[in-house]
């Protein structure tokens, strides 16, 4: 139980674009997750497994096809796939449910998530599988004087991609204009003659479809395995809580304490390093109970 | 108070099953009577549980960490210190509520999803704290082998002095439920503005209702301890807080006994589904969705709503 070794600002400087890249991956699920929760109004417990099934089937496309291409079809083609799986749930049960109790929709997705779990299990088996970053994203390079792996600088160029794309999507197209009205008043939408029912499945599936981005984007960097889930689901929703419900930028804020003071954490007190970033989310809280940035509820 | 449950035949009925509970183990083999000792140490967690989601309309999201809470006290009291088992079985359950007073203390000032947000967070710094602490919890590894007192050592008499507690606890719950505390409860789940519109101090009832809630939590701990002889980690998990949850509303959350009846099914499904499979959560998945679908009062819920016609019926005539 030392408290922490000797570092140096060059230490610190390294970690903080460790916690940085992590913080990307982070903010790509936990935006699907708060546009989910914006719209419908629903905490998506199977966000962590459709991160999950994207991460597998990362895997599986990039070991079929092999090789650069394959990595690179698997960071399109995996969130297709999990699009799909929340299309498929989405239509034939859960869109049934809008009408019911809240605490009923934030049951019926943790089934889901209890439901996709298994379904990973028999497909791809209990085994830990892992993929190669494309040729020249691998190895690192000098940075502080210690070694920057390059995939994760790959990912600090991703995340903001990822956040300019939500922006426009959200602020410009007439799309994420009705989402946005959806998520304020879903009567008066329905009102106006728009299929609130298909506004719902289309922004469920964006909010999923970035869930298996991320998990295509986590995929190099960790062992794929059962139960990545369930550690991802509980980071992001106490990410997307101490951002402010529903709001993107809230969830980027967010991801970012998140991240970074879990990679401090390692270098200041590594046994307790999982503690840093649960004591950020309590302090926050505590502070501003209704998250950083305004929350669409 | 108990005029209610005298009158009916309910009390006949209550009667009926703990005789059968009673004379159980001399008749059963010992693999059914772990499973029964299970199912009540599981039974009255989601009881528990439940006074605060049913009764009290609060999303207790992470009740685990109050289970695991009580059980870890218990388990170092026996493992780290020579006091006798009583006195951790007291002080486990001390704890646990002590731990709730210290959450739910700054959980009741937020609301609906905000509340459960916030005890999943503070229940998972528990849960990191107990999952690295190697020297002093044990860390992922847990704590084996925990010392079980003479009295204790057959699983027999583990089975009785489970059923003793539990019958102890759920009629102090049922007390609890009944009394003037427990309406007030129940009208701030229903209305709490109006409550507070009549003055009544909701945050303090919530309150209390969590300390209270998470005591039992803490005798469900100890039980557990008492009944495997060891404890680790997962039992602070939010998986298994959300387990208890299912219990609550397979059961029936607007009844008494539901929570139990979910409890007992869980348990022994997943036992005896367990055995046949390994995708059991699967299955667990699938009914949990027939559930939302067809069953939302839970099955105590459906099965009071069917009988309910019939009793009537038959008092009439009586």
């Amino acid at each position: 139980m030392e408290f922490g070794q000797s570092f140096s600002f060059a230490a610190l400087g390294s970690q903080f674009l460790v916690g940085l890249s992590r913080a990307m991956i982070l903010f790509v699920v936990c935006a699907g997750l708060s546009f989910v929760l914006g719209v419908l109004r629903v905490p998506n417990v199977a966000h962590g497994a459709l991160y999950m099934i994207g991460a597998f089937s990362a895997y599986s496309i990039s070991t079929q096809i092999g090789g650069n291409a394959g990595f690179w079809l698997a960071l399109i083609l995996a969130p297709l796939v999990v699009a799909l799986v929340s299309l498929i749930a989405e239509r034939v049960l859960f869109c049934h449910l809008y009408q019911r109790e809240h605490l009923m929709l934030l049951l019926f997705t943790f089934a889901l998530s209890l439901i996709l779990g298994d379904l990973v299990k028999l497909v791809w088996g209990a085994t830990y599988r892992s993929i190669m970053a494309p040729a020249f994203l691998r190895g690192s390079f000098p940075i502080f004087g210690s070694a920057f792996p390059r995939y994760n600088l790959f990912l600090l160029f991703i995340g903001p991609l990822v956040a300019v794309g939500l922006w426009f999507f959200v602020n410009k197209t007439k799309m994420g204009k009705i989402s946005r009205a959806a998520a304020v008043d879903r009567e008066m939408v329905g009102a106006l003659g728009i299929n609130v029912s298909w506004v719902f499945a289309a922004a469920f599936v964006i909010g999923c479809c970035l869930a298996g981005l991320g998990g295509a984007l986590v995929a190099p960097t960790i062992s794929i395995t059962l139960g990545m889930d369930h550690n991802i689901i509980i980071e992001a929703f106490l990410i997307v809580t101490i951002g402010g419900l529903g709001n993107i930028w809230g969830a980027l804020v967010g991801s970012l304490l998140f991240g970074v003071t879990q990679s401090l954490g390692v270098l200041f007190w590594p046994q307790f390093a999982i503690v840093f970033p649960y004591a950020t989310v309590v302090i926050v809280l505590l502070l501003r109970p209704r998250g950083l940035l305004k929350s669409v509820w | 108070m108990f005029k209610e449950l005298s009158d009916s035949k309910q009390l006949w009925l209550v009667v009926g099953i703990l005789i059968v509970l009673l004379i159980w183990p001399m008749l059963m083999p010992r693999f059914y009577i772990y499973i029964l000792s299970l199912i009540f140490v599981t039974a009255l967690l989601a009881m528990s549980l439940n006074l605060t989601i049913g009764y009290g309309g609060l999303f207790q999201f992470h009740h685990g960490a109050f289970y695991g809470v009580g059980a870890y006290t218990f388990a170092l009291m026996l493992t780290k210190t020579s006091l006798p088992m009583w006195v951790g079985f007291v002080v486990g359950p001390i704890v646990a509520a002590v731990t709730g007073l210290l959450i739910g203390w700054f959980c009741v000032r937020l609301s609906q999803l905000y509340f459960g947000m916030l005890q999943i967070s503070l229940g998972s710094l528990i849960w990191a704290i107990v999952f690295r602490w190697y020297t002093f919890t044990g860390g992922d590894d847990g704590i084996h082998g925990i010392p079980r007192p003479a009295v204790l050592s057959s699983s027999n008499n583990v089975y009785y002095f489970i059923l003793l507690v539990l019958v102890i606890c759920l009629a102090a719950l049922y007390v609890i439920v009944k009394s003037p505390f427990g309406a007030t409860l129940q009208a701030i789940r229903d209305n709490p503005q109006r409550c507070e519109a009549v003055g009544i101090n909701v945050r303090r009832h919530q309150l209390t209702a969590i300390v209270i809630a998470t005591f039992f939590a803490g005798v469900a701990g100890a039980l557990f301890v008492v009944l495997e002889r060891f404890v680790f980690p997962d039992l602070l998990f939010w998986t298994l807080s959300l387990e208890i949850f299912i219990m609550c509303l397979l059961g029936g959350w607007f009844t008494f006994a539901g929570p139990m009846l979910g409890a007992a099914i869980i348990v022994a499904l997943r036992i005896f589904v367990g055995k046949y499979t390994q995708y059991w959560t699967l299955i667990l998945g699938v009914i949990l969705i027939l559930l939302i679908f067809f069953l939302p009062e839970g099955v105590m819920g459906y099965l009071l709503e069917k009988l309910k016609p019939r009793i009537k019926e038959a008092t009439e005539r009586g």
